[in-house]
């Protein structure tokens, strides 16, 4: 895919795919005492869907707000494609953003809202005209060009606030939860449809949203972001599989987080002797910390198999401990089990419905073994 | 709507006759043929003496034309410098000073008229005294006046409307290529025009019928309409005063009919547009 997207935009083959097209560098954005954004560094790259991914309050929207130029930043600096951008009013900036609100003017049809950015370039008619035509036609909202505002449904409107903000070819484009407004079968079909609007223009997109399915389904890569920091940068895959820390593994997905003690290191990954799982849970990658540290093992819900009798004859092993189910949630596709283990805690266990019928492998109060592969946990220092 | 009762409907009663019935009392007199307000002469009423009488009389014709220039002028300079307070107030969160002038500019609402008076007639002699400027009590000094406190009613209305006002419109216009004064002009003054509209007709109407204030701030041969009214029922009423009334009456009575029935229309297209949104939804 990201080949097809390439060939899209003639200067992409001079340029080195990794290089940085928006970079921020140590940007820091205070409100009185107030530090809404702390010394954020990161590199941007052509072309790419990136999702800045955090709760309320974590300095994510402030950010997005400083590279659109609403903000002016206390300290740091802003490139875009090489250009300074410290000082450069929101309106003559590369960047155009699709805000949260849509904010398309009421008092203007669609098509004059269309077009109110290529007037301020000084566009002949004709021209606008042809260019708003193309991309309602892109956005398949072709045909409501008269219309206002009002007489639009949610889902019209996010297209006619995507068209506005994508006329201008702007060389970053802002999206401020773009999809948060809409309802959720909506919003999936949206999803799907940013991407391969995104892939046909070859556009940079910047996402801000707080919902990390979003930022999955639509980031090439995502930041997470924590009390104006950036907790970790990856793809959906690592920050999924891979978290930095207990803030992003919670964060992203459900988990189920164990506390312990570094027990052995060695050759074959590390094992943690985990009071809570009266245990020992053995990672097979090594982590780099000293003998009788205390860490955290987070297990994903989905790597955890569920069954009636020891999954090993004789004396429990490694990567396992006994349970009873308190709780079975039939969501459809899959199942939630809450299996309370014998210290109490419970552990979150899902597994997919893969067979038709009502019967259920496994039913409430029932006693069960909880085991996971070695590849699973993975072992948090922080 | 469905009757509760008898006390609702006496209440509505009592209080259109409260409302209504010197209004209507007026009107009926200003067809009278006789010189005594309160005499009725049946032999031969009704008539259109009186304004047959009133537009020949060069006072009051000057004097409404005096007041409606002052109107136009005053509403209009109150809009002016009311909307550019309103947008201070409404958008600078805090800067050095806002109290002092949120509670200036709504100080003449709550101030009694005959200070407010008294004050802009010394303001305007010591002004004189300095400055040479203005030439005496008149015309000039009753609109300045006028703008000052009409100026206050159109913040306020202004205020109110940018307090609910989506920014997010002006940073998108913004963000689309449009420097401040463009946005200004083409997002912002266009969505808050209704609340100037009704600011300016506000000051308009205050202009139009004040009387206290512009007492004090007159001079000779500057009488607007209300002053002239006033004089002239000091010496006894005339009935040519109540065709002048029910003529103003009139106009106020059509222009309220016109604006009702406009927003009527309005309501609904809006309701039909939305139903029509909702189903596109489907």
């Amino acid at each position: 895919m990201s080949a097809g997207a390439q060939v899209n935009s003639p200067q992409m083959a001079a340029t080195d795919p990794d290089q940085a097209y928006v970079r921020i560098a140590g940007v820091t954005k205070k409100f009185g005492d107030f530090v809404a954004v702390d010394n954020v560094s990161l590199d941007i790259r052509r072309g790419e869907i990136f999702c800045l991914l955090g709760g309320s309050g974590s300095g994510k929207t402030t950010l997005l707000r400083m590279l659109a130029g609403f903000e002016t930043p206390t300290a740091g600096t802003i490139l875009i494609d090489g250009a300074d951008m410290s000082t450069t009013p929101p309106y003559e900036r590369p960047v155009n953003m699709m805000f949260q609100s849509y904010a398309l003017f009421p008092h203007m049809t669609v098509e004059k809202n269309v077009a109110f950015g290529l007037e301020q370039e000084g566009v002949s008619s004709a021209d606008a005209k042809r260019q708003v035509a193309e991309i309602l036609d892109i956005v398949k909202m072709t045909g409501f060009g008269a219309r206002k505002p009002h007489q639009l449904s949610g889902g019209q409107r996010q297209r006619v606030a995507l068209a506005r903000a994508l006329v201008k070819r702007p060389k970053l484009l802002l999206l401020d939860e773009p999809l948060a407004a809409l309802d959720k079968k909506l919003r999936e079909h949206t999803q799907f449809e940013l991407l391969s609007i995104q892939q046909r223009l070859g556009v940079t997109f910047i996402v801000v949203t707080h919902d990390q399915e979003e930022a999955m389904t639509l980031g090439t890569r995502l930041g997470v972001m924590n009390q104006g920091r950036i907790v970790q940068v990856g793809s959906p895959s690592d920050i999924y599989e891979s978290p930095a820390n207990r803030f992003v593994a919670d964060f992203i997905g459900s988990v189920n987080m164990f506390e312990g003690q570094v027990h052995r290191g060695g050759s074959d990954g590390v094992r943690i002797d985990c009071a809570e799982l009266r245990g020992t849970v053995h990672a097979d990658r090594t982590v780099a910390c000293a003998e009788g540290a205390t860490v955290w093992t987070a297990i994903r819900p989905e790597k955890i198999t569920i069954s009636r009798h020891s999954p090993v004859a004789g004396a429990p092993a490694e990567n396992m401990v006994r349970g009873t189910v308190r709780e079975i949630a039939y969501m459809g596709d899959m199942s939630i089990y809450l299996v309370q283990i014998e210290s109490g805690k419970m552990v979150r266990v899902t597994l997919p419905n893969i067979m038709r019928g009502g019967e259920r492998p496994i039913a409430r109060e029932e006693g069960v073994w909880l085991s996971w592969h070695g590849s699973s946990p993975v072992v948090l220092t922080e | 709507m469905r009757s509760r009762g008898w006390f609702p409907r006496i209440a509505l009663v009592l209080g259109l006759i409260f409302l209504y019935v010197p209004i209507v009392s007026m009107i009926v007199f200003s067809f009278n043929n006789s010189r005594l307000v309160t005499v009725w002469d049946a032999a031969n009423s009704p008539t259109l003496k009186w304004y047959h009488i009133l537009v020949h009389n060069g006072q009051i014709l000057s004097a409404a034309w005096l007041s409606i220039r002052i109107a136009l002028i005053a509403a209009t300079g109150a809009v002016i410098l009311g909307t550019l307070a309103g947008m201070a107030l409404a958008r600078f969160a805090a800067f050095r000073g806002r109290m002092l002038l949120a509670g200036m500019t709504t100080a003449p609402i709550v101030m009694p008229e005959v200070i407010t008076g008294l004050s802009l007639l010394l303001l305007f002699v010591a002004m004189e005294q300095l400055i040479g400027w203005p030439h005496g009590v008149g015309a000039v000094t009753i609109t300045l006046a006028h703008i000052t406190f009409c100026m206050a009613y159109v913040t306020v209305v202004v205020q109110s409307r940018l307090t609910g006002f989506d920014e997010s419109l002006e940073e998108a216009a913004m963000d689309l290529g449009a420097r401040p004064v463009k946005v200004f002009f083409r997002i912002t003054l266009p969505l808050i025009l209704p609340a100037i509209a009704s600011g300016w007709l506000l000051a308009f109407t205050l202009s139009w019928d004040d009387l206290v204030i512009t007492q004090f701030v007159a001079g000779p041969g500057s009488s607007t309409l209300p002053m002239v009214i006033f004089s002239k029922v000091r010496f006894g009423v005339t009935p040519d005063i109540n065709a002048l009334a029910t003529i103003m009456v009139l106009l106020v009575a059509t222009g309220i009919a016109i604006s009702t029935v406009w927003m009527r229309y309005r309501e609904k297209r809006r309701e039909r547009d939305a139903q029509l949104a909702a189903a596109a939804n489907l």
